[in-house]
């Protein structure tokens, strides 16, 4: 039985947990004492060492990611933490910035050292105005504390941290896209190569990382390498965030080593919704393949999910009991896909404003014949052909649904579903549905 | 299909043809293959060009040749094969697009032909972009040419499984008065924004919005509050916030695969494959940009960029583009007219001719005071045309008094161009300039006088951080758009700038430009203007021997440097040839066949008219020239009352031939062939589109020399291209370097200010009547005045100002721009702000400055002709 293992949120019931007063009474900037004790390339080994992993999704290894910087050539480096989260049922950087801002600031200011950057940024979502009025609150104290700033604790190195606010844009969590709104234009991904390593922010080498990466490397520096790898497999090291949302008796973050399984977040978290079963479940947001209740012993780790078909992700646990229509689901998730796609790419704009329609036609009980293999089609045309990972991930949901949930795709050929699947069912408050909407498609 | 005519050949000696480019040696290639075909390219080659080098046809949008890659419409997927790092060939995850993907050693590319994958990808991007696309096309403009339409036909499926709401706008949006946007035909490649932003410099439309209503658009107009560059007819804002004035916007309507684009001026007039194309060559500036002239039924509907990468590549400015409607003005001249009893009659060729002949041939004999009769062909005459006023006016007419420069000039220009411009043809290309490190503007605006000129510097600043440096009263938007240093100089300044370029001057501006420009390769272009700064000239050309950088005039007007070459100025003959070297006469007088050439310099357009005034002169032959343009039209006009016999061989109605005594009609350009000598000395033929009864400048002539009784030889293009073979060149003494000094500056009392003018590309011209849409996009006319000396004044910026001379008066709104005090600037032939006509001055001329009486509200008032617009 895997047990919590809680370290970016040990202490985020502690009061006022976002202080600097109860990070510092709670070992806080030991892991920067210790970074700025050793040589900027001792600390990117450490880091190689522990295994750290990208928890954006993608899961690169971080380490090497530092590393591919080409050698200081006088200019300007930059290191951006990319706090842009915005992926349906993804909550984890969100709630971490808020209860435990330092933690992300020591990483800063330690990776900053690692990979000689003098100026960081935070491109935060925007419409969390919270977390980002605390964030700025929490970076005038590391400054106030001589963390951040000219000459940092002393040593010699300078560190600048800006916090920007995005303004709304699913697609400017992608970081080439981030790196373009941060420089003031329209956020829509860049070509590659170059790559931000390369070129990144005003055309100079750059390391984009995600918020929960960045606030795992001073766990690392206090701990060592050793002490990370000891948590998780051997090729998915140390703790990260399990975000259960949806039908599950006790939603919320559960830190927890990698290769924890479903079965076992959920035994933690009280189980399934009282009196209700399983019927699917995202493993890391919704642009990754579903899974159903035959997953939930994969273990939650980068190579296991992967080899089950799907993808680990941010680890944002949607879990959906047998009330809920898949149908329905995939149609909010498309929909969501459609709104944020950046238009850059004729595959992710033209593709999922169709798949939309044809998908409200499935959920509205009007589908046509042969729909489901116009959907499936479509969604080939579209994986692998959009220009970033935004399209891809929009066809993730459908091919997975249509694999595991045919069935239901099926009846949407004469059936509503929410004839099917009362949705007041599926709600965990007193609710009443909106009347389906006469318009169908089109609708924008 | 699209029938297109061959082109004439008009190589000469005299101005010899461009070498052929010689391909660059790559400095390292890759070799791979496509489709099993191997092939080296060199090192960074795109697979799309790649292959269409192998004639393997990738459909694609958003790809362009002169555009930076975007990868954007996903269009030309193709399945690449590359070896790994182990050497190992395996397949790339997913399908490349080709455009964005350079080649590398052993790749093997599978293109639509090859690879059932590709095949896939490519017609599921073609159904997506069709799903939103409406069914337009039996009414657009693209229809039939169109690479959406062309493309779904040869990669996309035979029918559409999209049975759902397609996206719709209302359409179309007027970016400007010329060009139009039809957003649902959009399938956003970005072609146009790229262009506006990396070509152009002009970013006026950008995207906005997201997802499948992303959209090409217009924004809120009030951004930004904007007091500048402003259209005359109506536009939308670009991303700045600026009203979207562009001369290049022409070239998003040709470039866009779709027809979201349209221009005013063409929408819904034709089908392209009702159309015929003829290539042709530009007739408004001294570029020769390539055009195609579309025509139909014997009328011309549009015209496009043609592609020649040695000069215009693929663009060409709006002008160049829309303004050819003059050629058939209602004034056009149809058949030659005689003045009886005060009134010009028409009459039959042979009568005009007589008529003609028996006045000039009276004019050379009178003993009385008025005697001699002297040649003003204007500057816009092809080489033909101008060779053979240059020969008509020597052997026919016996005289040197000819000069084609409707426009200020002086004695040290003449030297300047006998000395440096004559028969030194291509020492200075477009290629030159696309490789110079360094380039010095003097009394030049690249995009108001040289449009093309302007796109090919900021390509080279773009791609090769080229230096562009002006000499000029303050830094315009073309200049900024070059990221260009000022160099200010007041006008009249302009050589004791020059003389001042020195390597270690105490001004750090000048003494920096002055080490740009010993950087091998710089280049300095001199403009026709200079020619009004005494001095200036022979400053240029002092400054480089001094620096050794190469040295180019660039004229406006289409003809002038084939003028030159032909020799119709008073103390030059063709190719260079010094009137008083008596070698160069003999030389020529034995290719004419004559007895002997006038040995007498001749007397500039100034000094024949000044004569023309005081009686001195017989009779005039004047070619295409507006009296509004010379450097002093009212003694133009008072010249041609009182000169006795005027024959004007004009296209259209005109100020001469309301004053002459004969006017013989001749063909415009599209309806004649012959050659334009670009600013480089690059000959460009062009062939005749259109059928035509009228006669070019030289046959006239040569009718004229016939009636005279001294035949001219020149009936035909091929009896001209004879003798320019048989001519060539010289290598004999040319005319010696001017060495004018630079003359003080005036004294500039109070109230005063020196006047600083220039053309503007799209102004009141008269090669650009009869296109409203064009005039629409031309800029705002405004007066120019620096802060202090618009406070002297008593005028706020956007005030109106009046500028006035013993002559007359212009007003117009203030800009208060950064420039030295005691300067005022004007567009020297805008509606409203006809500087010549109005003030009888020009640049370097001491002007009155006040605030106007009432302000005018709107900036610009439709002129008499209504050919003006209102704001």
């Amino acid at each position: 039985m895997t047990t919590l293992t809680p370290v970016l949120s040990a202490h985020w019931d502690a009061d006022k947990s976002w202080t600097m007063a109860t990070y510092e009474k709670n070992g806080g900037y030991k892991g920067l004492r210790a970074a700025l004790a050793m040589e900027p390339s001792a600390v990117i080994a450490a880091v190689k060492d522990s295994g750290l992993r990208g928890r954006g999704g993608a899961g690169f290894p971080t380490g090497m990611k530092w590393s591919f910087l080409p050698a200081p050539d006088g200019g300007p480096r930059y290191l951006v933490v990319n706090a842009d989260e915005s992926e349906p049922g993804t909550c984890k950087d969100i709630p971490l910035m808020l209860a435990s801002p330092q933690e992300l600031i020591e990483g800063i200011a330690i990776t900053s050292y690692a990979i000689g950057c003098h100026h960081a940024f935070v491109y935060v979502r925007g419409e969390v105005l919270h977390v980002a009025r605390r964030l700025h609150q929490a970076v005038a104290e590391a400054y106030a504390k001589g963390y951040l700033g000219k000459n940092v604790m002393g040593t010699g190195f300078d560190l600048e941290v800006t916090v920007h606010s995005g303004a709304g844009a699913y697609i400017c969590g992608e970081e080439t896209a981030l790196l373009d709104s941060l420089e003031g234009l329209r956020g829509q991904p860049r070509l590659k190569p170059p790559f931000p390593a390369v070129a990144g922010l005003y055309a100079r080498p750059t390391v984009v990382n995600n918020v929960e990466t960045i606030a795992s490397v001073p766990g690392i520096l206090r701990g060592g390498a050793s002490w990370f790898t000891a948590m998780g497999t051997e090729r998915s090291t140390g703790h990260g965030l399990f975000s259960l949302s949806g039908h599950v008796q006790r939603p919320g973050q559960y830190e927890a080593p990698l290769g924890i399984t479903l079965r076992e977040l959920l035994d933690l978290a009280g189980g399934v919704r009282e009196g209700h079963q399983l019927k699917f479940w995202t493993p890391g947001g919704s642009s990754t393949p579903i899974f159903t209740a035959e997953h939930l012993d994969v273990p939650l780790d980068y190579e296991s999910v992967g080899k089950a078909g799907s993808m680990l992700g941010t680890r944002a646990l949607q879990i959906f009991d047998e009330t809920t229509s898949v149908v329905r689901a995939v149609t909010r998730w498309t929909a969501f896909y459609k709104h944020e796609s950046c238009g850059k790419c004729t595959p992710c704009r033209e593709g999922t404003y169709w798949l939309l329609q044809v998908l409200q036609r499935l959920e509205a009980g009007q589908g046509a014949e042969g729909d489901i293999e116009l959907l499936l089609d479509q969604c080939d045309n579209i994986l692998g052909r959009a220009f970033c990972a935004l399209g891809d991930g929009a066809t993730s949901p459908i091919t997975s649904a249509v694999k595991y949930f045919r069935e239901e795709f099926e009846a949407g050929m004469h059936t509503p579903a929410d004839v099917l699947f009362p949705p007041e069912r599926s709600s965990l408050f007193a609710y009443t549905p909106r009347p389906r909407k006469a318009q169908l498609a089109g609708v924008h | 299909m699209t029938v297109t005519s061959s082109r004439t050949d008009a190589a000469t000696p005299l101005v010899p043809q461009a070498p052929a480019a010689v391909p660059a040696v790559p400095a390292a290639t890759v070799t791979f293959s496509i489709d099993g075909i191997e092939t080296t390219v060199p090192k960074g080659t795109l697979v799309i060009r790649a292959a269409e080098e192998l004639g393997i046809a990738i459909p694609r949008f958003c790809d362009h040749p002169l555009l930076a890659p975007v990868g954007a419409c996903r269009q030309c997927l193709v399945e690449v094969w590359a070896p790994g790092r182990d050497g190992n060939l395996s397949k790339m995850p997913k399908p490349q697009p080709s455009c964005a993907l350079e080649a590398t050693p052993g790749m093997q590319v599978k293109t639509q032909h090859t690879s059932a994958e590709a095949d896939k990808a490519q017609h599921g991007v073609m159904e997506f972009l069709l799903i939103n696309h409406p069914l337009d096309c039996p009414v657009c403009d693209k229809g039939g040419e169109c690479p959406l339409q062309n493309q779904a036909m040869s990669n996309g499926r035979a029918t559409s499984r999209f049975i759902d709401v397609k996206r719709t706008y209302p359409k179309p949006i007027n970016v400007s008065t010329q060009i139009l946007l039809d957003r649902e035909r959009c399938i956003l490649c970005q072609r146009c924004t790229r262009f506006s932003e990396e070509v152009a410099g002009d970013p006026f439309i950008d995207l906005q919005m997201r997802g499948a209503v992303q959209q090409i658009g217009t924004f809120d107009t009030h951004v930004l509050d904007f007091a500048g560059e402003a259209p005359a007819g109506p536009a939308t804002l670009d991303v700045s916030g600026k009203p979207f004035s562009s001369y290049f916007s022409g070239n998003t309507v040709q470039i866009c695969p779709v027809g979201a684009l349209t221009s005013a001026a063409y929408r819904f007039r034709s089908r392209p494959f009702d159309l015929v194309s003829t290539p042709s060559i530009a007739e408004h500036d001294s570029n020769g940009s390539a055009i195609r002239i579309d025509h139909r039924r014997g009328v011309v509907l549009r015209r496009q960029a043609g592609d020649d990468p040695a000069v215009n590549q693929e663009f060409i400015t709006d002008k160049d583009r829309f303004a050819f409607t003059w050629q058939v003005a209602a004034d056009r001249l149809t058949t030659p007219l005689v003045r009886r009893d005060g009134e010009l009659e028409p009459v039959s060729w042979q009568e005009a001719l007589d008529v003609a002949a028996d006045g000039l041939a009276a004019a050379q004999r009178a003993d009385g005071t008025a005697h001699g009769v002297a040649v003003l062909p204007g500057g816009r005459v092809t080489l033909e045309d101008a060779y053979a006023y240059s020969k008509f006016a020597r052997t026919v007419l016996g005289t040197n008094d000819v000069d084609h420069r409707a426009r200020p000039h002086s004695p040290e220009e003449e030297q300047f161009l006998g000395h440096a411009v004559a028969g030194r043809t291509l020492q200075v290309t477009f290629s030159d300039l696309a490789s110079a490190p360094a380039v010095l503007l003097a009394g030049l605006e690249a995009e108001e006088e040289g449009g093309i000129l302007f796109v090919r510097l900021r390509q080279a600043v773009r791609a090769r951080k080229q230096r562009v440096l002006s000499v000029a009263p303050f830094a315009t938007r073309g200049l900024e758009r070059l990221s260009g240093t000022l160099l200010p100089a007041a006008p009249g300044t302009e050589a004791e700038v020059l003389d001042g370029l020195v390597a270690g001057s105490s001004d750090s501006l000048l003494s920096d430009a002055a080490a740009a420009l010993t950087a091998p390769g710089a280049v300095v272009l001199v403009g026709e203007r200079l020619a009004g700064a005494p001095g200036a000239l022979s400053a240029a050309l002092r400054l480089a021997e001094r620096t050794g950088a190469k040295l180019a005039w660039v004229p406006r007007r289409a003809g002038e440097r084939g003028a030159v070459e032909a020799g119709t100025l008073p103390g030059l003959l063709p190719g260079g040839r010094p009137v008083d070297d008596s070698a160069a006469r003999v030389d020529l007088a034995a290719v004419w066949g004559v007895d002997s050439l006038p040995a007498e310099r001749g007397r500039s357009l100034t000094e024949i008219l000044a004569a023309a005034e005081a009686g001195l002169l017989g009779g005039l032959v004047v070619g295409g020239l507006e009296l509004a343009d010379l450097p002093d039209p009212a003694q133009a006009r008072r010249a041609l009352e009182a000169v006795p016999f005027v024959v004007s061989l004009e296209v259209r109605a005109s100020e001469v031939t309301a004053l002459a005594d004969v006017v013989l009609p001749v063909a415009p350009p599209v309806e004649k062939a012959g050659t334009f000598v670009t600013w480089e000395g690059r000959p460009r033929p062009f062939p005749q589109a259109l059928a035509s009864h009228q006669m070019a400048d030289h046959r006239v002539l040569d009718l004229l020399a016939d009636a005279l009784g001294e035949p001219l030889g020149l009936q035909t293009v091929a009896a001209v291209h004879a003798e320019l073979d048989q001519l060539g060149g010289w290598d004999g003494a040319r005319v010696p370097a001017p060495a004018v000094d630079a003359a003080q500056p005036p004294a500039v009392p109070d109230g005063s200010a020196v006047l600083a003018t220039w053309h503007q590309l799209v102004d009141a011209g008269r090669l650009q009547t009869g296109e409203p849409f064009l005039a629409g996009t031309a800029k705002r006319p405004v007066a120019r005045v620096s802060a202090a000396t618009a406070a002297a004044a008593g005028v706020a910026d956007g005030g109106s100002l009046t500028v006035a001379t013993q002559a007359g008066s212009i007003t117009l709104p203030v800009l208060v721009t950064d420039m030295p005090d005691r300067v005022v600037w004007l567009p020297t032939n805008s509606v409203g702000s006809a500087v010549r006509d109005a003030l009888g001055a020009d640049a370097g001329a001491v002007v009155r400055l006040s605030a106007a009486a009432l302000d005018i509200v709107g900036g610009v008032t439709a002129d008499a002709t209504g050919e003006g617009v209102t704001a």
